[in-house]
């Protein structure tokens, strides 16, 4: 049965669809656009969206996490990119052959359709017993015992990510000077 | 309508069609920036697969939530690495179009 529109849950499922909304346009606007700008653009608004849907799913700590690291860090990331490089608007907007475009769009789709169909005809278990509510207190916990490992390799790969970014940089403008 | 965000497929679906995306985005696109907003799309279905299933079928519910936040650092460290690469190609080349780098094509 369906909630009345006025309702708590009638008024959080309008909210969900304007979010469904929100993450397909930034998809769109992402992929579709000439400009890389607006590409960048884009991908704000999808992982805005995305992280709302995140927010349903019952996890407001990786909702806040998505829109600090990917709106915050990720897409600053490429748009500095975008600035240092430069890349030239004219030739990007004459190089994209037809043929291309519709190989991309056979692909996509298909890889979509595939998926979807797996997803809806896949038959899933739901759990018999769940061993604990997900919230932010359990994530800590199993963060620093369970994925204790997991954890400091990350920030180790993080660490490589940073030097080789500086490293990478810097062969770079001695080659030029 | 309204009922969607208690239902699993929903979420699958909306994963699929952000993979799509970014599938049709990394053919699509000319250059290594457009091509890195692609993957990054990519990944984003993926997380939310992830967290689809560990709100709806998980045992454990921060196992999803654990796996999520080590693809949102891994996301950041190749953001970070192909930023650097793109302008190291762009010193050099003079250019981030894919079809110009072509050097070892004989």
């Amino acid at each position: 049965m369906s909630p009345s529109l006025f309702s708590p849950e009638g008024l959080a499922g309008v909210i969900f669809l304007i979010l469904i909304g929100v993450t397909l346009t930034g998809a769109v606007i992402a992929t579709c656009t000439k400009r890389l700008i607006r590409s960048v653009t884009g991908l704000a608004i999808c992982f805005v969206g995305v992280a709302g849907l995140y927010y349903f799913l019952n996890s407001p700590f990786v909702a806040m996490m998505e829109l600090l690291i990917y709106v915050g860090a990720v897409c600053v990331t490429i748009a500095f990119a975008i600035m240092l490089a430069e890349p030239n608007e004219a030739r990007v907007a004459r190089k994209i052959s037809p043929l291309s475009g519709s190989l991309a769009t056979i692909c996509g789709g298909a890889m979509a359709y595939a998926l979807g169909y797996a997803a809806v005809n896949g038959q899933w278990m739901a759990p018999a017993i769940k061993i604990n509510d997900g919230s932010v207190k359990e994530m800590g916990m199993s963060l620093l015992t369970t994925y204790s490992m997991v954890f400091e390799v990350v920030s180790i790969v993080l660490l490589l990510a940073i030097i080789g970014a500086l490293v990478l940089a810097k062969a770079g403008r001695d080659k030029q000077c | 309508m309204l009922t969607l965000s208690s239902q699993l497929n929903t979420y699958l679906i909306i994963g699929a069609i952000l993979f799509g995306f970014g599938v049709f985005g990394l053919i699509r696109r000319p250059s290594l920036i457009g091509m890195l907003i692609a993957a990054e799309l990519v990944l984003s279905g993926a997380s939310i697969n992830f967290m689809a299933f560990n709100h709806f079928l998980a045992p454990d519910p921060t196992v999803g939530q654990i796996i999520t936040l080590f693809i949102m650092a891994i996301a950041a460290a190749e953001a970070a690495i192909a930023m650097s690469i793109v302008v190291a190609v762009y010193r050099n080349y003079k250019s981030i179009e894919t079809e110009d780098l072509a050097e070892l094509n004989g």
